[in-house]
């Protein structure tokens, strides 16, 4: 199964290299990685797509909370979310197939960012199926290169991930 | 007022009681050192780093207090790493301070110049890089916080030589921000419940202990819940010695060489209360066979060590102390007289198992058997003595014929297997119990891994006994090579050696050699006198007994094999 998993951080020294050892040490996949401050700066969080059984989830839950500079981590998928991905795909495109990849893009709502004679820059964001609904019907026209930012999630509702650390950090600092 | 790093460094050790060091300088820890030959803390030179962090390994096992050693940057860092390890599987207290190069010259490949933080990340409970000396102090405070809360581990504390250098008016705090660091000691009311719940029912329940119990030291909490509920009470290797042997609900150890009946009531039980242990590979055998008709319930500090290997049906996170005292108040809420005749049987049960095939060995009038060494040592000792050891043969029998009353008296290393740790962690112990008789029990292989550190007993006036059971192999690999590959002794026997009597007087110890079974009891007796300085014992053993009984590797605990009886 796939989930994906916050993990709040303490921005300090060496966390990241921590996370991924732990991966890699343990034998746990990661799908993909993203890492982004949060509005503290002293805390970022990361959004973590990985695989496994239930025993190896919850084997990965805890071993992270294990770490020392992790605050909390929880798995999105468990919880009603939202999941996007951005991905910059560069296509061939001629003066003869540019009207019809224009149109494609227009369908899926992404974003001509780049133009030159023989290929253009698309912006798309969605979930991992839209991204590759849109990869799939512009290959034939020639893809040269796809960047895509791994996945980042976040749960409905009025409860924020980071509200949760301001509070903890505010009972630890009492 | 401001401070130098390290004059910061070294009054901070004061301030957390630290009275002895195991450190080995070098350039970039020469200020630190300009220090210490001021300061009234002991400082202890081994002779090589490793030999230094199994000291400070062997020093917190033995007195529970947080153990401290310092190498330097590059290679003595990295000669630090094997100690870590050792120190992470076992869950020992230690805070380990290496050099680092200047912060300016980090990354360049400078002289002695290694990323310790980095090749000591996975086998390590925290790390720290100090850039600042600002940080210095409440680092610190963090690392030896760390090291003995919670589930107790090696805090790493990388310092760089400007660090060190450079003064700051952040003197010693006590000053603790972990923002995710909270470890639950308290359990769960409701699963501590369930858990009596199901104990109430069982007719066939057992005690399962580890090395938890010995670092929450709740080892008298432990045997009162043990006596009032008359429960039997069966140990991993790590446990051995939380729970007193022997005792009447004393069943054994269990594993790979433990006793016939622990692992026969491990397997027949219906309900297994396991407290602070992990159930590592060697003490469960084949999990698909393991305990296959016990419920379980599992206390543990740590929640990755819950449902890790085994599935329990009652996890209880918590500390085994304040767990224990927990449940001792709730004991008088369940009726124990339900299944009172069923217990009462079962306990005959196993006590006939521990009667039909306890450790034994074929006592031999000729030739040194190494279990009997084991047996007079414990004779002349009283049982008094902590027993460090090797790993190996010299391991399993110690575990096997010396009777351990004392929570803080066998010190192995058993997660991670480390040869050459039972020398340097003798001398530790000793230094933290100087009215106390350590004895190493070795195999000739593993002393020759770290024997250096003879002159660092010799020079401290260290006065352990080492007892080497020699028998000119690396006897557990013999043994694995006798059992599944057909005697192939492929490179595992050792008959080059020196001759550790002169060895010993080459460093002015005490050597013997005995040869004969009639003279080891008295040859060990005449060491008790000898008080200052070390004692190497060289037992000329049956070179080729093996260690029963056994489960080999992938079978299940009720799958021994024997050796002729």
């Amino acid at each position: 199964m796939r989930h994906i998993i916050s993990v709040l951080v303490e921005n300090k020294f060496g966390v990241l290299a921590r996370i991924a050892g732990l991966f890699s040490g343990r034998g746990y996949n990661i799908e993909s990685l993203s890492v982004n401050a949060t509005e503290n700066e002293d805390i970022s969080i990361m959004t973590i797509v990985t695989r496994g059984d239930d025993h190896i989830i919850e084997q990965i839950i805890k071993q992270l909370r294990k770490l020392v500079n992790t605050i909390k981590v929880r798995d999105v998928t468990q919880v009603d979310h939202i999941e996007r991905e951005l991905a910059l795909l560069k296509v061939h495109a001629t003066q003869r197939t540019r009207p019809d990849i224009l149109s494609i893009i227009e369908t899926f709502r992404g974003k001509v960012v780049d133009i030159t004679k023989e290929s253009l820059v698309v912006e798309i964001t969605g979930d991992q199926n839209k991204l590759n609904a849109i990869i799939n019907v512009l290959e034939p026209y020639g893809i040269i290169e796809i960047i895509k930012s791994g996945t980042i999630a976040i749960a409905r509702g009025n409860k924020s991930t980071t509200d949760f650390t301001k509070q903890d950090i505010k009972s630890q600092e009492e | 007022m401001s401070k130098t790093g390290a004059e910061i460094l070294v009054e901070c050790l004061k301030k957390h009681n630290v009275d002895l060091i195991f450190g080995y300088p070098g350039g970039v820890l020469l200020h630190i050192y300009d220090r210490l030959f001021d300061s009234d803390i002991l400082h202890v030179l081994p002779r090589h780093e490793q030999g230094g962090i199994h000291a400070a390994d062997g020093y917190a096992r033995s007195t529970g207090k947080v153990g401290v050693c310092f190498g330097t940057s590059g290679p003595g860092a990295t000669n630090l790493v094997t100690g870590i390890a050792t120190a992470y599987l076992d869950s020992v207290p230690l805070v380990v301070f290496t050099g680092q190069v200047s912060t300016n010259l980090i990354g360049g490949d400078a002289f002695q110049e290694a990323d310790i933080v980095g090749i000591t990340r996975p086998i390590v409970k925290h790390s720290y890089l100090v850039k600042d000396v600002e940080d210095l102090a409440p680092t610190i405070a963090e690392a030896f916080h760390l090291a003995k809360t919670g589930r107790p581990g090696p805090v790493l504390v990388d310092l760089p030589k400007d660090v060190i250098a450079a003064k700051s008016k952040n003197l010693c705090s006590t000053d603790i921000k972990l923002v995710g660091y909270n470890p639950t000691y308290e359990g769960h009311p409701m699963q501590i419940k369930k858990m009596l719940k199901m104990l109430e029912n069982a007719k066939a329940p057992v005690v399962l202990i580890g090395g938890g119990v010995k670092w929450s030291n709740a080892h008298e909490e432990l045997k009162k819940f043990v006596e009032t509920l008359n429960l039997p009470v069966v140990s991993s290797l790590m446990g051995i010695g939380a729970f007193p042997n022997p005792h009447k609900n004393w069943v054994g150890w269990a594993g790979m060489h433990g006793n016939y009946a622990s692992n026969k009531t491990l397997t027949e039980a219906d309900f297994i209360l396991a407290i602070g242990t992990r159930f590592s590979d060697r003490t469960t055998g084949r999990l698909d066979a393991y305990a296959p008709k016990a419920k379980k319930a599992q206390i543990d500090i740590d929640p990755t060590s819950i449902d890790k290997n085994v599935k329990v049906d009652i996890p209880i996170v918590g500390d085994c102390k304040t767990v224990l005292n927990q449940i001792l108040n709730y004991i008088k809420d369940f009726n124990w007289d339900k299944c009172k005749n069923d217990r009462e049987d079962w306990l005959k049960k196993i006590e006939y198992w521990n009667n039909e095939r306890p450790f034994s060995y074929k006592f031999s009038d000729k030739i040194i058997k190494p279990q009997f060494v084991v047996e007079k040592i414990y004779e002349v000792t009283n049982g008094d003595a902590i027993i460090t050891t090797e790993v190996g043969q010299n391991q399993m029998w110690a575990a096997q014929f010396y009777k351990f009353k004392d929570p803080r008296q066998f010190i192995t290393s058993g997660g991670l297997g480390t040869m050459g740790y039972g020398f340097p962690a003798a001398i530790g112990a000793k230094l933290g119990n100087p009215n106390k008789e350590v004895f190493d029990i070795a195999g000739d292989g593993s002393f020759l891994m770290n024997m250096q550190e003879l002159c660092t007993a010799v020079q401290y006036r260290v006065g352990v006994k080492v007892a080497i059971l020699n028998n000119k192999f690396l006897g557990m690999i013999r043994q694995w090579q006798h059992l599944f590959y057909n005697k192939r002794y492929s490179y595992s026997c050792l008959e080059c050696q020196p001759d550790f009597v002169k060895l010993a007087d080459a460093y002015g110890c005490v050597g013997f050699q005995v040869v004969n079974p009639s003279d080891v009891e008295p040859v060990l007796r005449e060491s008790l006198k000898i008080k200052d300085k070390p004692v190497l014992f060289d037992f000329l053993v049956d070179r080729e007994e093996n260690v029963y009984p056994m489960v080999p590797a992938g079978a299940a605990l009720n799958e021994m094999i024997y050796g002729e009886k």
